[in-house]
């Protein structure tokens, strides 16, 4: 158990959450809840929870809605406690698997798990991402709905000049394995590596995103709850015939996976699917210029609007289209793999709304990984272009 | 006590004396219904007064209860809870069923029925809304289900009807309840005891409705929940129970070489790759079916009519007995519900037999010995009092695989560490659901955890434990709980009661519940002897492959992790309850521990 909290610990300090030694994580077999998670988000991520906290306490809601669909899947919402008290931070714990304690100025992070301390830090860790994603959301609505305040622009000043750098740009592209891979164990490899590079260059988070391979008549896919970072052993192989369920712990978007694959071998012939949570693409997901549309509010599952981000210098066009994670009636399965299918082009990729980024590799993770790393440069700066123009 | 104006509850039980034809209402105070919410929760209060009766007492009393959520739009709130003492085992026995009896009983305006006394012949109770009637039921004794449903669907289309078969007339001690065709309350014996009363059915038909407090509140906690589940890949997923029944776990079980094989001696079973649901699936073209209100809908029903046999029963009656045969299993699990014989049981009582004879097992032989279970004639008679009497009796008792004498369903404990002491500590034996250590063992939900360790798993199994003792209240479906957690459904019961509780509340709630089960138990003589596996699986390894050893499970490690948990849970080293517990707990101290 001591080393699962050390494990965790370190890997919040690496994905840039935190400040090294700023968290303090406790777990007991016999007495308290299993793992318990206190931390004090470091950079960019303490600028926005310390923001949306003072909002959210400000307008008396307490809470902060995540924008994005996959945390508001898991987490529904986040609540916002003033000050840090033994009492506050358990009251809000009964609700939710995780909070933000507003504490002279500074936002603070607990949140708990009742099975492994792995929870906890999942917990924190989309939490960290949720309040990126609509804090960043939110500004460029209130820019395109002409409500921004002195205030609030400074502090966006604030807060955009503790961005860390694009991964990308500093290092390049990462070295990843060429393929076609013929055995399963060559593509097991190559899709560890780059599950492992998509969260080092911070294309992902927690243990969210997924990744497959098509060998043959079977698809290797990342387990349901597996971290890219450390995909080892949590891969399963399912058969496309459906002559087994040993997919059963296969990610939740398999089906989604299954479909594009089914398309391209009549097709274009993908062999290789990647799937991160880029933030600014997630960001930019979100913003709409149909300011009076009557989907507004269910855009996440109701979107009819043929929606893309276009890059026009380099010829990107990658489709957004709505879906809720998984299946049912709403679910991403049903309008992710038509768009996918129909790109074409060196960078194949679409993205669902409020949710994620779904790359093609035609033989192997490089253009896979490229076409992630490329789109969410662009949205980066598309970004900022759009809050310029709108004066924000 | 509870009025008319009441959100989620109805404030009403039925009470029927079979012996007299008594019927009362009993009323209760609101706070009995906010201590123990519904189902499990109310039919262990409703039982544990008279908790050491003898199961052949008319006494003794057979528990149906549903919850606050029964009957409303939170998802697959539809089930009702049956709860008595196991003639099996002897320790408190209760069954989750699915179908519509729960929706029917708790829209005729019930919270429960308490069912005592014994009828002089075989009788039916027939609920119509407030209206209760007691009916010679003479004609339906002896006659299997299929012929029971027949006939009495012809008198009452609608509605929902649980009956006994042959099994619960004839004194077989594992004898099910099968409810509405095609579900079942099939462990511990709870069809023996309706037997004992000359229970033949109950037919529930309601028309009312329940009151909700905040339909809006109700309705955004269910969203919440149908977002969860369509993301579980195990529910609504390609491979997962609405597309292939719990059945889409046998491949699992093989891959992670768990399947209990040849009375648990292996843990892989040659072949079984051609035995998988979708094999079933390919051969039987199965349409899906649920309980009411579901939208998962994991029950599978042939084309030809047959109940598709669900993963215990595909896993028993293949690898446990050594037959390859699918048509088989389909034959064995329909002729267990025809006599209303749980399929777990027979199916491992079956293995322990043939492990004590030396017997080869083919399939008319199987029919055979099932059919002497459920008439209690003829071979296999001697069956009819499961593994443990049985084994026990042929002098070779270490051959039951069972806990406290109910036998083990499909899981081999070797596999999953918290499973073995789930199994060891379940109330009501060998049970896999009272903590369901699957969903993070195996499922990997909410996260994975290490199957071959017991760090952590102590305290994880007492919250699963007190969890699920919640879900079993409320009412909800475990199933679910590999997507939602009590996060939401807490919400969900203060929509429905106007009762405000956050998931640590309702914990504490099944806290109690739990411990109450524990304090009967203890009544009757259960202790930490009572507390364990059987000996093979800390004697001797399970199928063992490449990369994956499946080594005895480590004695030591086991004693530790129990100690351990019955420190949480606050019982005595011996496993025995304490006073200090049951206080805080607000349980009061039975009579029949005074001495102790
Ligand atoms: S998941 Fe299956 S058992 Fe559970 S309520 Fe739905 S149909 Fe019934
Ligand atoms: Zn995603």
């Amino acid at each position: 158990m001591t080393s699962l909290l050390a494990k965790y610990a370190a890997k919040l300090a690496a994905t840039g959450l935190i400040a090294p030694g700023d968290v303090l994580m406790a777990a007991l077999d016999d007495e308290l809840i299993s793992a318990l998670l206190l931390a004090r988000p470091s950079g960019v991520y303490q600028a926005v929870m310390a923001e949306l906290a003072r909002q959210a306490l400000a307008d008396g809601s307490a809470s902060i809605t995540p924008g994005d669909c996959e945390t508001r899947t898991f987490l529904h919402d986040l609540p916002v406690v003033d000050g840090l008290s033994a009492e506050g931070v358990v009251q809000a714990l009964r609700q939710r698997k995780g909070c933000v304690i507003l504490h002279k100025g500074e936002a603070l992070v607990a949140s708990f798990g009742t099975v492994s301390p792995e929870q906890a830090y999942v917990t924190m860790s989309s939490m960290c991402f949720a309040c990126f994603v609509a804090y960043f959301a939110e500004h460029l609505r209130r820019a395109r709905l002409g409500t921004l305040t002195p205030e609030r622009r400074a502090a966006f000043s604030r807060v955009t000049a503790l961005l860390p750098l694009d991964r990308g740009e500093i290092d390049g592209m990462p070295d990843l394995l060429p393929g076609p891979f013929e055995s399963e164990d060559a593509a097991r490899e190559a899709m560890i590596q780059a599950g492992r590079h998509t969260v080092e260059y911070g294309l992902v988070d927690s243990y969210f995103g997924n990744i497959s391979y098509r060998l043959g008549d079977t698809i290797l896919i990342s387990q349901t709850g597996s971290s890219l970072d450390e995909l080892g052993p949590c891969i399963d192989p399912c058969r496309l015939d459906g002559s087994s369920c040993a997919g059963i712990t296969a990610s939740s978007e398999y089906s989604a996976h299954k479909a594009v694959y089914e398309a391209e071998m009549a097709g274009a012939g993908a062999r290789a699917i990647l799937h991160g949570h880029p933030r600014f693409s997630v960001i930019l997901s979100l913003d709409c210029e149909r300011l009076d549309c009557p989907n507004l509010g269910e855009c996440h599952r109701a979107c009819d609007t043929p929606r893309a981000v276009v890059d026009d210098s380099c010829g990107l066009s990658v489709p957004i289209v709505p879906g809720e994670v998984g299946t049912g009636p709403f679910g991403l399965c049903n309008t992710l793999p038509p768009a996918l299918n129909a790109t074409t082009g060196g960078k194949r990729g679409a993205i669902v709304y409020g949710h994620g980024l779904f790359t093609l590799g035609a033989a192997d993770f490089r253009d896979a990984f490229a076409s992630l790393m490329d789109v969410e440069h662009f949205c980066r700066a598309e970004y900022f272009r759009r809050v310029a123009e709108l004066g924000g | 006590m509870i009025g008319p104006d009441m959100f989620g509850w109805t404030g009403k039980i039925l009470r029927v004396d079979l012996g007299t034809g008594a019927q009362d209402v009993l009323r209760l105070p609101e706070a009995v219904y906010h201590d123990y919410l519904g189902g499990k929760g109310l039919g262990g209060y409703l039982l544990r007064d008279c908790a050491s009766l003898s199961t052949d007492d008319p006494a003794l009393p057979l528990v149906l209860a549903v919850g606050p959520l029964t009957a409303t739009i939170a998802p697959t709130s539809g089930r009702c809870h049956l709860t008595t003492r196991s003639p099996l085992t002897g320790a408190v026995a209760d069954s989750s069923a699915g179908g519509r009896l729960g929706t029917e009983l708790a829209r005729a305006g019930w919270d429960a029925v308490m069912i005592v006394g014994r009828a002089e012949r075989p009788i039916g109770i027939e609920i119509d809304d407030a209206s209760v009637r007691l009916v010679d039921a003479s004609a339906l004794a002896g006659r299997d289900t299929a012929e029971i449903f027949t006939l009495l669907r012809e008198r009452r289309k609608g509605g929902s009807i649980a009956t006994t078969g042959p099994a619960a007339d004839t004194g077989c001690l594992f004898a099910s309840l099968i409810v509405d065709t095609h579900h079942a309350a099939g462990r511990c014996g709870l069809g023996r005891v309706a037997g004992q009363k000359n229970l033949k059915y109950l037919a529930v038909r309601g028309t009312g409705r329940r009151k909700v407090a905040d339909l809006a509140g109700l309705k955004a906690a269910r969203e919440d929940i149908l977002r969860l589940t369509a993301a579980s890949p195990v529910l609504l997923g390609q491979h997962g129970f609405s597309c292939f029944g719990t059945g889409s776990i046998f491949d699992l079980m093989d891959s992670r070489r768990m399947m209990p094989t040849d009375n648990f001696q292996r843990t892989r079973f040659p072949g079984a790759e051609k035995l998988n649901a979708n094999a079933y699936k390919q051969r039987y073209q199965p349409h899906r079916h649920g309980c009411q209100g579901c939208h998962v809908l994991c029950k599978k029903i042939a084309a030809d009519g047959r109940s598709m046999p669900e993963f215990e029963t595909m896993s028993h009656f293949t690898a446990l007995i050594g037959n390859t045969d699918l048509e088989l299993v389909m034959r064995a699990g329909d002729l267990c519900n025809r006599l209303g014989l749980d399929t777990i049981s027979a199916g491992a009582t079956l293995a322990c037999f043939r492990e004590i004879s030396g017997e080869t097992l083919g399939g008319e032989r199987v029919l055979e010995l099932l059919t002497g279970m459920g008439t209690g004639m003829g071979p296999g008679a001697e069956l009819a009092q499961g593994s443990a009497k049985y084994a026990a009796s042929m002098g070779r008792p270490e051959l039951s695989m069972s806990v406290k004498g109910l036998e083990l369903p499909a899981y081999d404990p070797r596999g999953a560490y918290g499973l073995a002491l789930a199994y060891a500590t379940s109330a009501r034996g060998g049970c896999h659901l009272r903590a369901y250590p699957i969903s993070h063992e195996i499922l990997r939900k909410p996260v994975a955890t290490d199957r071959f360790s017991f760090s952590g798993k102590a305290r994880i199994i007492k919250i699963a434990e007190d969890a699920n003792a919640v879900v079993d209240s409320l009412i909800a479906c475990k199933f679910l709980f590999f997507a939602a957690s009590l996060e939401e459904y807490s919400r969900a019961y203060s929509a429905v009661t106007g009762v405000s509780a956050t998931a640590q509340d309702l914990l504490l709630i099944g806290e109690r519940i739990d411990y109450q089960e524990r304090l009967m138990n203890a009544q009757n003589g259960f202790r930490a002897k009572d507390d364990d596996l059987p000996q093979r699986f800390f004697a001797e390894e399970g199928t063992s492959g490449p990369g994956l050893p499946i080594p005895p499970i480590p004695r030591e490690d086991f004693l530790a992790a129990r100690a351990a948990y019955y420190r949480i849970r606050g019982l005595t080293p011996d496993g025995l309850p304490t006073r200090e517990t049951a206080k805080r707990l607000g349980l009061p101290w039975p009579q029949e521990l005074e001495s102790a």
